[in-house]
Formats: structure tokens, C-alpha cells, sequence
């Protein structure tokens, strides 16, 4: 079973690459998305015993794979809890983009490739999850980035698209290198790759060092910042997120299912993976939960201020995988992965809702030519309403009444708070002041978008159009998760320390005391992130519905602070400066200084045309007069002459 | 007697100037009287030598035959030998350079002599007493060297044979002397014919 | 004074020859007396005679010293002899459909080939200074006719005019670094010359008689810098005629140079392989410099005759056995390729005649394919690429110079193969990369038929003609030792 849930996306891809063109499109988007369809259903029927009872779990041999020295890799399907909660979001999300792509890519010349990359993509991050060892989930992670880089390059024709692919590429890698040495790392303090017999060897750890530069660092600190390091390039964490806005050029459904819902999560996910080894750095958690932190906020800030509709869902996200940090750094691991499973359904949601609305409205992204549309597409706007409820976290806490958000969110935040110390409460006010700003953000979106008069042209604005139901019944599905995912999982993810020890087992380490410590904050604590969304819904209701025009005097008051949110923070500008420029400037260097001055012209070209004057020179010798030849005769034979009598010693 | 010391040394001046001046004069026609100087002058060091079948070869052959063959030439072809030689002088520094060259390291040469002299003269036919040397020439050209004898007349053959294809031709139209066919004519070939006044063959 | 003559049995070594002088003598008489168009016939007739040598040479060896010293036949000797044989077989064979275009359709030429060939022989057995001049003059003087044989042809007047001259001071040279040579020891018989020399000291007489005699050959096996004619003469002689001047002369030459360096100046090693190293490095290099600049395909295989002179010249500077082996084998493959390439060039013929320009083989792969991949061939062979037979010519005379430790030499000649690539490759890259301007006219049988044969040599050398070739240069370099 679990073979075929992962492979029947490999075969759809391969069919719908290699005969997509052979057998059609629509062949291959039935093919691809019905494969997909089995997937999830295995990966639901895979799952369900793990929610509900508590099996053992198991791993599938596939093949042997590497077996060099004393490393032998097999190439094993390892399902436990965790893998099966991200075999469930990836398949169900990523099933539903299959089939939502097939209405919104309707018109798309490229369909077949589209879904032959989906299925693609699909294949490589359940090669990810289910990995057994670091080199398998390093595959799947690379076959993620490769994924990623095709499909947000998929509009190959427009150069913004290819940037963009190009960029997340590039700043990918700089994250993935980290994760290799991360890996080369523990095979060279551990002498193994596999995770179990990784994790077997943490406790003769303890202590060890790395010899660098003359400083011994702590072994465990230093393995688990490189893997992180990873993650942060994945996740779109601080410092590594500028790839994450950019790829929203990719076609949406793409966005929906990759930047939002899985792909971006790789990260959140190999952090919960490796919870064992992170557990035993402190630094190393302190680390996760201040890039955390500063991400929720920092993305939460520029968010505010975005006009494109899906850039501000991109921000939104880069926020929230900076939540699962937080989570996982705390020691709540559970509540960093309930966040993960929650914030996939929403904000797939909200993805493929904005997509309906891009839809609806040809291809239109900007927030500030939308607007009044609520009444031309009352279903995509309510399922929206229902993404955003979920999102900014509505619900009444102490009771089982509120959306998918609000369960997952308050966990972090109590669990911050809980975890104590000027950490912790850096940690905690970062995060309640994001979830203010979060839902402002949305409220923002949505009332830009459909609320008030339109300032949307004419034209567009009438034939604004409600999607077709092969995209509307995806969004049902995500809506039913939004609401429901929260409050049905709540019991197994945070609930009871000993519920959700027993339902994670050994996949994944359960701090009980912090979800002890977190059930029991001051009621006030309780109430922050609550009471901050609700500041930001009226501060959004204010500023969008009541005074339209305070927005705008708002900018004109302060203007270096709005040009710095709506720069996001001038990183780009920065990297600019700091990496791009000089990189730039190198490879100009290396190009046309060493490689065609030196190499091309001076070695390879200045050779062929020393050659060439020789010759010329040669040629000229031949000038075809006799009396030349003969006195070059005359003129060899004396050299010939004097060279051997010198030669030979007998001059004088 | 001193005598054939003084007569070497001046026939062998008068070869070296003579040859001097067959290269540094003006005019062509001196340039091959004085290389038929010059071998007159060479005839007479072999005859020094006691060579004088070669001595009066030399003179019969070269300066008979190839000397006058020589001026002929030179005075048929219109051949502006000033101009030949006004590229010279663009030449005369480097010429003039190896030749300072060879020359000294001939110098090197003129101040040795024979390698070992008791191997030298084994290659040396003496002559027999009493016989002249144009005898003694021909005893051995017909017997010892019989092999390069012949392959000397082979040098001939293809001399002749190139002088012939390279410049033989063989002229369409050209009326050629067949004495053959003038012999075998007879009769046949005499017509008389009676003409009539006023009316023309 | 008695004749040494007993009997004509005692002339057996020198039956080759005899045979030689007296079919040039019958074919000449033949060609005065016949009626018109007598050429063909007697080109095949000659064709006959030549191969009729051949097997004697081969079949019925009779090696010994006659002629009172004079003339010498060893084994060396008849590997050389059996080469050059092969060399005047091929190009006359070469001549025969193409002898009409290039002037070559009188009874003459294969007159003049033959005695031709009687020349190179009597340089090849020649063990005396004087047999050695005018076994030398015979050769030169037949090539110097031939060369000017289409006499309406401007171009090949103008060779045969500066062959004739050029060849002239060659041979002053060579007079002159012999009378030297006889002057300073006394003797013109090689290994008596050789014996005076050890019996005496080192002397720059004896030296410049070497340098002379040496340059004077040099001019025959064209190194630089007495190579200047070769272009130039290459070009303008007709293709038959250059093909014949590329191969059979060559091997003449290279073996008078062996024989007189390791026979008459045996003990001043030392001087000769001085001398040999400077030709040899100066062929090798200007060669290769000189034939990327060419355009003609004769004067680009003039220049590569001249750097393949310089790398059977590496062979010969080592001095040793296995040097001498690398030569013999190295010049037997030469003839092989060269007459397999010439015959390439001559299969090419367009509405306009013959290709004489790079260019003109533009797209020739796809014209002719069988002639294209056959001058591929031969044009890797020259590069000297495995498996091809060019690779082990070169293998050898690089290995005998490693041998004899002399790893400049032998660095500077890989350098010059290397970079002679460029131009070999590059006929290779007209033809199969650029677009085709013309067609071509099916080549005559016969040229197939030796392509094809000199094609299948170069190809399977290591597998068929390798072992057997070694085995007899083996045999004739170890004569001379």
C-alpha cells in the first residue's frame, strides 16, 4: 500500500511527461489526478489506524540502494505517525491542486507537462517524508527543489517567471548546503545515515566535538545548525525567505500546493524528524525558536502592506511556518506538526481560493483593482471568509468551538509562553503581535478584494465570473478542513501529553511537561492571541470599510516605515548588495577577465593566432624565388656547420 | 726546382680571381671568358699535377663545348643582368655575413691536415711504370669501375632523354625533309600537263 | 690491370639493377620504334618489369660486395630497394588513367620512372662516396625531367626549372663535403672511410665533409632547410608525378642518409647525431607551423613529407638498432599512407578537373563517401592516431629516441604532431562538415583499387602487415650493425 502511494504519482508524472503529448491533455489530467485520487484514499486508509489506534510502526525495503564501505543504505519506506500526517496532507492537498488545476489550467497550452511536474513534485516529497535515511530524504528534498524550480518557471515565456525559478533555486541551494554538510556531518561523527540507528547513537554523543578552525565545537549543535540550515531554505525561514514571495509567479494551484501547503513545510518537518537529535542542543533550539519567531513577525509586517494578492497569502505563509518553528523549538513538537496539518488545509484554501478569484478576474493579481467582487462570486468569497476565520485563529479558547487556526495557534503560543525565560517570552510577544497583524493582513485581503465599491475596470468587473465546479469542490473539501482539522485532531496532537505520546510513539519526541506547562498559562495568555485577532479585524474593519482613505494618510505620515514594509525590509536589496553584486562582479571578473582575456584570448585564441604569425611568417620564407631557396640553403648549411663543429667542441 | 711551386701558385691566383670576377662583372660575355680563364688556368694545375689526359679533357670539354655553349647563350638571350643584380646589394650584409662565417670556419679546416696518414693513400691506385696516365685511366674505367662507368652513360641517356621530351616537338603543318620518300618517288610523281594560252591550270 | 669480372654469376647481388638498366634500355627502343600511342602499353609493360624486379629482390636475395668494394647489397638494402619498387609500381599505377590530363601520356615517363628507380638503387647499395654521386645524379636528373614533364604547363616548367637548380647546388654541396671527406682520410669506400676516421682524431675537416654530404642528402629527403623546393615543386609537378616524388625518392634518400651516417661516420656518432637532431627538429617544427597556412592540398602534403621526414629522422638520431627499425618501418608506412592519400586526390575529379584546394573536398563525405573516409583515414594515419598504421610509425621512432634519452627530441616532435593535427584534421572537417559545392566524377578502377588496398594496410597494420613489416626491418636495420 504504501508503495503504491508513493509511485502511482511517479507513474502518473511519467506518463503525463513522457506521452502527455502522445495521448492528450485531458487523458493526462484524468490519469494524473485520478493516481493522485488512490494516493490519498491509501494514504487516509494508511493513517486512520494511526489516529485512531496505535499500530507499530513499519518500514517497506524498495531496493538496496548504496552499499559503499561501511555504508549500506537501502532504500526503505518508512511509515510512522508522522510520516502518515504528511502522507495525509501531501496526497489529500495535493490530490485536490491536481484536480482544481484541471479547470484553472483549462487553457493552459502546457497541461499535460503541468500535471506530469504536479505528479512529479508529488512523487518526490513522499519520497521525503518517507524516508528511512538522510540520503533519501536529501533525494527528496532535492527532488522537491527540482520540482519547485519547474513549476514556478513553468511560464517559461515570462522572464519574471524564470527569475523567480532561478532565485529560489539559487537561494535553495545555500540551504541545501548546509543540510549536506549537515549530513556529511553526522556520517562522519556517526558512521551511519539511517535515522533509527542515528538516533540509537545520539547518547554516545553527548559531549562530542568538532575540531574547527582551532575551536572545538559541540558536535550535536553543530550538525543540528547545518540541518537547520536547511530548513530555513526550504521553510523560507529569516534571512533564507526572499525565494518564497517571488516563486508566487508559478501558476497558483502551484502556490497552493508547494509554497503553502507542503513543499515549504520540508523543513518544519525534517526539524520534527530529527527532534531527537535537536532535543539534545540547547542552542541549537534556541536557535529554532528565535529565526521562528522573527519570521512570524517579520513576514507578519510586510504582509500588512502588500498589494498582490497572493503575495500577501506568500507572507502570510512565510509567517506561519515561522509559528511551527517556534512550536517545534520549544520542545512542543506536536504543536509545530498540528500547525503544519492545519495550516495546510487553510491555507491551500486560501491559495486556491485567491486562484479562484485571479480566475474570476482574468488573471488579475493586484488587491488595489479588485474589490466589491463578493457579490459576483458569493462562493468563493465565503469559502475565503472560511480560510481567513481559520487562518487568524477564531474561536472562543477554553471550549472545542473554533476554526482549524485557532486550536494549532493558541498551542504555539501557550507552548511559547510555557516554555519560560526571555526566550520564551520574546517567542510569545512576537508571536501574539504577528497574530494581530495576521489578521489584519487578511481582513485586509478580503476587503480589498470584495468589499466595497470596485475599482476594478469595467470590462473585467462584469464578466467577473464564479469558477466552475471542478475548482469549487477542491475548495469545499479544504473548507471542510479548515473548520473541522482543528477540533477533530486536537485530542491526539495537544491535548493530553499521554494521548499524544501514544499516538506520536517514537516518531517524534513528546515533551510532556511543556504541554503540561502550556495547558496551564495564566488565562490571559489564553486570551492574547484571540484578543489580538480581534484588535486586528477592527483595526482592518476601520481602516478598509469605516475610512477607506486612512490607509493611505497613514503611508504619507510615515513614510520610511511604509517603504520599508513595502520593500520587505530591504533584504532584497540587501542580498543585492551583499551577495548578488559581488557575485556579479566575480563572475564578470572570472568571465571576460580570466576566461576570455586569459583563457580564451590570451591562451587558446593567442595561441591559434601565434600559431597563425608563425605560419604567416613560415609562408613568407616561401616566397617562391629561387635565388631565396638557394641562399637559405647556403644559410642552413653554414648554421648547420657551426653548430656542429660548436656542438662537437672543436671551435679553436 | 722551385718552378712548379711558382706556376701552382699562379694558376691557382689566376682561378680564384678569374672565378672572382666571373661573379663581379658587369658585363655576361666577361663573366664566361673569364670562367673559361679560369679553367684554362685549372687546366693547367693538373697539368702540374702530371694529370694530362684531365688537363687537356678540361680544355676540350669545358672551355671547347661548355664555355662557348655558354657565351652563345648568353649572347642570344636578352637577359638585363644589371637589373638580375640590383637586388643583390639588398642581400650583400647577411650574404656577406655567412660568407665571413664559412670562411673562418674553413679557416678551422686549413689548419689540419690528414686525419691518420698512415690509413691514407690505401684508396690509391698507383700507377704502373711507364704507362701514361691516359692508358692507365682507361684500364681501370673499364674493368674497376666499370659499374659507374655505365652508370655515367645512364646519366647521359636520361640527359638525352629529358633534352628530347622536354623540347622536341612535333609541329602540325611543319614541311619536313623525307629523303626516304623523295628516293621511293619515281614516276608517279611527274605529271606533264599541256595548258592551253589563256585559260589558266 | 685485371677486370674483376668472373663469370656473370659473380654479379648476382646486382641482377636487380642489371635487370633495371637493361628494360629502360629495351622499353626506350620499344617507345622509338612503336607507332603512335605506344605510352599505355609500355607503362604496363614497365608496370611488369618493375613488380618482376620486386620479386627478385624479394625471392631470390643474393647479398654481397662487388664492383671492387662499390657497390654493396645487404639486407637493408633490399627492404629499401623492395620499398622504393613499391613506391614507382604504385605512382606509375597512379598515372595511368590521369595521364592524358597531366602530360604524362608518352612513352618516357615510365622510361624515366625506371631509370629513376635504377638511381635510387644504386643510392641504396651504393657503399662508395662516387657510386653514391651518381646514383644520386641518375635519380635526380630523371626527377628533374618529370617533373617538368607537362612542358606546356607553366607551374610544372617552373618546378622542374628550381628542382634542376636547387638540386644542382644540392649536389655541389655534396661533391663538395665529399671531396673533403676524400681529402682529409684518404678513401672514398665508406667503411674505409669510416676506418681513417677512427684511426685519426676528431676534425673539423672531416666534420665538414660530413655537414656537407649530409646537406646535400638532406636537399633529397627534403628536411628543412634545404626543403625550400618541395612546395613548390610538390604544387606544380603533375599529382602522379609529386605522388611519385613523395614516395619511392624519399626512401632512397632516408636510406643513403642511414647508410652513409652509420657506415662511413660510425665513429663520430657523436657529430652526426648533432647534425640529425637540428634537421630533424627543424623539419618537425616548420612543418607543422608551415601547413596550417596552406591552401593547396599538394603543398599541404609537401609540408607534411617534410615533417614526416623530421620524425623518421627522430628514429635515426637515436643511432641505435631500434632507431634504424623505426626508420625502415616508419618509411614503408609513409610510402603506404602517401600513396593512398595521393591516390584520394587524384580519384577527385570535377567537371573542372582536379581538386587542388582544401576547399574544393568542401562536403565530399556525402559526394563520394568511400574516397572521403578513405582520406580520413589516411589524414588520421598522418596525425598519427591508433589504431592506424601512422600511430605505430611514430610509436617506434618515438621509442628508439626515449631509448637513447633524448626526451627533448622526442617532446618537441609529440608537440609538432600535435599541432600538425590542426591541419590534417581540418581536411577532415571540410570534408564532413562543410557544404558541398560540387560532385564529382566516379574515380577509375584502378585508383579504387589501390585507396581500398593502402586504405586496408593503414587500417588493419597491427593485425595483418605489423609483425611481418617489424620482423624484416628487424632483419635489414641489423645488417648495418
Amino acid at each position: 500500500m504504501i508503495q503504491a502511494i508513493v509511485f502511482l504519482p511517479l507513474l502518473g508524472a511519467l506518463v503525463a511527461g513522457l506521452f502527455g503529448s502522445a495521448i492528450g491533455h485531458r487523458p493526462a489530467e484524468i490519469i494524473t489526478t485520478a493516481l493522485l485520487g488512490v494516493a490519498a484514499l491509501f494514504s487516509w486508509i494508511v493513517f486512520i489506524p494511526f489516529w485512531l489506534g496505535h499500530p507499530e510502526p513499519y518500514s517497506v525495503e524498495v531496493m538496496r540502494w548504496v552499499v559503499v564501505g561501511d555504508l549500506d543504505l537501502r532504500w526503505m519506506l518508512r511509515v510512522d505517525t508522522l510520516t502518515a500526517i504528511m502522507l495525509v496532507v501531501v496526497t489529500t492537498v495535493s490530490s485536490l491542486v491536481h484536480l482544481y488545476s484541471i479547470g484553472y489550467m483549462h487553457d493552459d497550452p502546457h497541461r499535460a507537462r503541468f500535471f506530469a511536474y504536479l505528479s512529479l513534485f508529488t512523487f518526490a516529497m513522499l519520497m521525503l517524508v518517507t524516508a528511512d535515511n538522510f540520503l533519501q530524504m536529501f533525494f527528496g528534498w532535492e527532488g522537491v527543489g527540482l520540482a519547485s524550480y519547474l513549476l514556478i518557471g513553468f511560464w517559461y515565456t515570462k522572464p519574471s517567471a524564470n527569475a523567480a525559478a532561478m532565485k529560489a533555486f539559487v537561494v535553495n541551494r545555500v540551504g541545501d548546503f548546509g543540510f549536506a554538510l549537515g549530513i556529511f556531518g553526522t556520517f562522519y561523527m556517526l558512521g551511519t545515515l539511517g535515522f533509527d540507528e542515528t538516533f540509537a547513537a545520539l547518547p554516545a554523543m553527548e559531549g562530542a566535538t568538532i575540531p574547527f578552525l582551532g575551536a572545538n565545537l559541540d558536535a550535536i549543535t553543530v550538525l543540528c545548525l547545518l540541518l537547520f540550515m536547511g530548513a530555513m531554505g526550504k521553510s523560507a525561514q529569516f534571512l533564507l525567505h526572499t525565494w518564497l514571495p517571488d516563486a508566487m509567479e508559478g501558476p497558483t494551484p502551484v502556490s497552493a500546493l508547494i509554497h503553502a501547503a507542503t513543499m515549504v513545510t520540508a523543513g518544519v518537518f525534517m526539524v520534527a524528524r530529527l527532534s531527537p537529535m535537536f532535543e539534545m542542543s540547547e542552542t541549537a533550539t534556541l536557535f529554532v525558536i528565535y529565526i521562528g519567531a522573527i519570521t512570524a513577525f517579520f513576514a507578519a509586517t510586510v504582509g500588512l502592506v502588500q498589494n498582490d494578492i497572493k503575495r500577501v497569502i506568500a507572507y502570510s505563509t512565510c509567517s506561519q511556518l515561522g509559528y511551527m518553528f517556534v512550536g517545534l523549538g520549544v520542545g512542543a513538537y506536536s504543536a509545530g506538526i498540528f500547525h503544519l496539518f492545519t495550516h495546510a488545509f487553510f491555507k491551500a484554501l486560501l491559495f486556491l481560493g485567491a486562484g479562484s478569484v485571479i480566475h474570476a478576474m482574468h488573471h488579475e493579481q493586484d488587491m488595489r483593482n479588485m474589490g466589491g467582487i463578493a457579490k459576483k462570486i458569493p462562493i468563493t468569497y465565503w469559502l475565503m471568509i472560511v480560510g481567513t476565520l481559520a487562518l487568524t485563529g477564531v474561536g472562543i479558547p477554553g471550549t472545542p468551538l473554533g476554526f482549524a487556526g485557532f486550536f494549532s495557534k493558541d498551542a504555539i503560543i501557550e507552548s511559547a509562553y510555557a516554555f519560560g525565560g526571555w526566550s520564551g517570552s520574546f517567542a510569545f510577544w512576537s508571536l501574539v503581535i504577528a497574530a494581530l497583524f495576521t489578521s489584519f493582513y487578511s481582513w485586509r485581503l478580503i476587503h480589498l478584494t470584495f468589499h466595497g465599491k470596485t475599482r476594478a475596470d469595467h470590462h473585467t468587473f462584469d464578466h467577473a465570473h464564479e469558477s466552475p465546479n471542478v475548482m469549487l469542490v477542491p475548495l469545499y473539501v479544504l473548507a471542510a478542513g479548515a473548520v473541522l482539522s482543528g477540533v477533530l485532531f486536537y485530542g491526539v496532537f495537544f491535548e493530553h501529553a499521554e494521548h499524544v505520546a501514544e499516538f506520536f510513539g517514537v516518531s517524534l519526541v513528546v515533551d510532556a511537561h511543556i504541554l503540561e506547562e502550556a495547558h496551564h498559562v495564566p488565562t490571559w495568555v489564553k486570551w492574547s492571541a484571540t484578543a489580538a485577532m480581534v484588535v486586528g479585524f477592527i483595526t482592518a474593519w476601520y481602516m478598509y470599510i469605516r475610512r477607506p482613505e486612512a490607509p493611505k494618510e497613514l503611508a504619507r505620515e510615515h513614510p520610511g516605515l511604509y517603504q520599508f514594509l513595502l520593500n520587505k525590509w530591504y533584504f532584497d536589496e540587501l542580498y543585492d548588495a551583499i551577495f548578488v553584486k559581488p557575485a556579479r562582479w566575480i563572475g564578470n571578473a572570472l568571465w571576460k577577465g580570466f576566461d576570455d582575456w586569459f583563457v580564451d584570448q590570451t591562451i587558446v585564441e593567442g595561441l591559434g593566432r601565434r600559431v597563425r604569425q608563425v605560419t604567416d611568417q613560415v609562408t613568407r620564407l616561401q616566397s617562391g624565388y629561387l635565388y631565396h631557396y638557394a641562399f637559405a640553403m647556403l644559410i642552413g648549411v653554414a648554421a648547420l656547420i657551426t653548430w656542429a663543429i660548436a656542438a662537437g667542441g672543436l671551435l679553436g | 726546382m722551385v718552378l712548379p711551386y711558382i706556376f701552382f701558385y699562379l694558376f691557382s691566383a689566376i682561378v680564384i680571381a678569374s672565378a672572382l670576377m666571373v661573379i663581379a662583372s658587369r658585363n655576361p660575355v666577361h663573366s664566361v671568358l673569364f670562367l673559361i680563364l679560369a679553367f684554362v688556368n685549372a687546366a693547367g694545375i693538373f697539368m702540374l699535377a702530371g694529370a694530362e689526359f684531365l688537363a687537356l679533357i678540361l680544355i676540350v670539354v669545358y672551355v671547347g663545348a661548355v664555355a662557348v655553349l655558354f657565351l652563345f647563350v648568353v649572347m642570344m638571350l636578352d637577359v638585363d643582368f644589371a637589373e638580375f643584380r640590383s637586388g643583390m646589394l639588398q642581400y650583400m650584409p647577411i650574404g656577406a655575413l655567412i660568407g665571413i662565417v664559412l670562411l673562418l670556419e674553413l679557416l678551422l679546416v686549413a689548419g689540419t691536415a690528414y686525419l691518420a696518414p698512415e690509413g691514407a693513400g690505401s684508396g690509391v691506385l698507383p700507377i704502373a711504370g711507364g704507362i701514361e696516365n691516359t692508358r692507365a685511366l682507361g684500364q681501370i674505367l673499364y674493368t674497376r669501375y666499370i659499374y659507374l662507368f655505365q652508370a655515367c652513360g645512364l646519366v647521359l641517356l636520361v640527359a638525352m632523354i629529358g633534352a628530347i621530351v622536354l623540347t622536341l616537338r612535333h609541329k602540325p603543318g611543319v614541311k619536313r625533309q623525307d629523303i626516304a620518300k623523295q628516293v621511293a618517288r619515281g614516276k608517279s610523281g611527274l605529271e606533264i600537263v599541256k595548258v592551253e594560252s589563256g585559260k589558266g591550270l | 690491370m685485371v677486370s674483376e669480372f668472373a663469370g656473370f654469376a659473380s654479379l648476382a647481388p646486382a641482377y636487380p639493377e642489371l635487370l633495371l638498366a637493361l628494360g629502360a634500355l629495351v622499353l626506350l627502343l620499344m617507345g622509338v620504334l612503336a607507332k603512335k600511342e605506344s605510352a599505355p602499353w609500355i607503362t604496363g609493360i614497365t608496370i611488369g618489369l618493375l613488380i618482376g624486379v620486386g620479386v627478385l629482390i624479394v625471392a631470390a636475395p643474393s647479398e654481397g660486395v662487388i664492383f671492387a668494394g662499390g657497390y654493396i647489397n645487404d639486407g637493408f638494402a633490399r627492404f629499401m630497394k623492395a620499398l622504393v619498387v613499391a613506391g614507382s609500381v604504385f605512382a606509375l599505377i597512379l598515372a595511368v588513367s590521369n595521364a592524358e590530363a597531366h602530360g604524362l601520356n608518352k612513352f618516357e615517363y615510365p622510361v624515366l620512372v625506371v631509370l629513376a628507380t635504377l638511381g635510387m638503387f644504386m643510392m641504396i647499395s651504393a657503399n662508395d662516396l662516387m657510386n653514391l654521386y651518381v646514383g644520386l645524379e641518375l635519380q635526380s636528373l630523371a626527377l628533374y625531367v618529370v617533373a617538368a614533364f607537362k612542358r606546356d604547363s607553366s607551374k610544372a616548367t617552373e618546378a622542374g626549372l628550381k628542382y634542376f637548380v636547387l638540386g644542382a647546388l644540392s649536389s655541389g654541396m655534396l661533391l663538395y663535403g665529399a671531396s673533403l671527406l676524400y681529402g682529409f682520410t684518404g678513401h672514398t669506400q665508406l667503411n674505409e672511410i669510416a676506418q681513417a676516421i677512427a684511426l685519426g682524431d676528431r676534425n673539423a675537416g672531416v666534420i665538414f665533409g660530413l655537414v656537407f654530404v649530409l646537406a646535400g642528402l638532406a636537399f633529397k629527403i627534403s628536411a628543412v632547410p634545404f626543403h625550400m623546393w618541395t612546395p613548390d615543386v610538390y604544387e606544380g609537378a603533375p599529382t602522379p608525378v609529386t605522388a611519385f616524388f613523395a614516395s619511392a625518392p624519399k626512401v632512397a634518400a632516408m636510406a643513403l642518409v642511414i647508410r652513409v651516417v652509420f657506415d662511413a661516420f660510425e665513429p663520430i656518432a657523436q657529430d652526426w647525431q648533432q647534425v640529425v637532431i637540428f634537421i630533424s627538429i627543424a623539419s618537425m617544427v616548420l612543418a607543422s607551423f608551415a601547413a596550417i597556412g596552406q591552401k593547396n592540398l599538394k603543398r599541404l602534403l609537401a609540408y607534411s613529407s617534410i615533417g614526416h621526414v623530421g620524425f623518421a629522422l627522430v628514429g635515426l638520431s637515436a643511432g641505435s638498432l631500434v632507431g634504424v627499425e623505426g626508420v625502415a618501418i616508419y618509411m614503408a608506412i609513409y610510402v603506404a599512407m602517401t600513396i593512398g592519400t595521393f591516390a584520394c586526390i587524384l580519384a577527385l575529379r570535377n567537371e573542372d578537373g582536379y581538386v587542388e584546394t582544401i576547399d574544393d573536398l568542401a562536403g565530399l563525405a556525402q559526394n563520394r563517401p568511400f574516397v572521403a573516409a578513405m582520406l580520413a583515414v589516411f589524414m588520421f594515419s598522418l596525425v598519427g592516431l591508433p589504431p592506424l598504421a601512422g600511430f605505430f610509425a611514430k610509436w617506434q621512432v618515438f621509442l628508439a629516441a626515449v631509448e637513447a634519452q633524448l626526451f627533448i627530441l622526442a617532446v618537441i616532435g609529440m608537440l609538432a604532431s600535435a599541432v600538425s593535427a590542426f591541419y590534417y584534421l581540418r581536411v577532415v572537417k571540410v570534408m564532413y562538415f562543410d557544404e558541398p559545392t560540387q560532385t564529382f566524377a566516379l574515380p577509375a578502377i584502378e585508383l579504387r583499387v589501390v585507396i581500398a588496398l593502402t586504405g586496408f594496410l593503414v587500417i588493419t597494420y597491427y593485425f595483418t602487415i605489423g609483425a611481418p613489416l617489424s620482423q624484416w626491418a628487424h632483419t635489414a636495420a641489423g645488417s648495418l650493425f
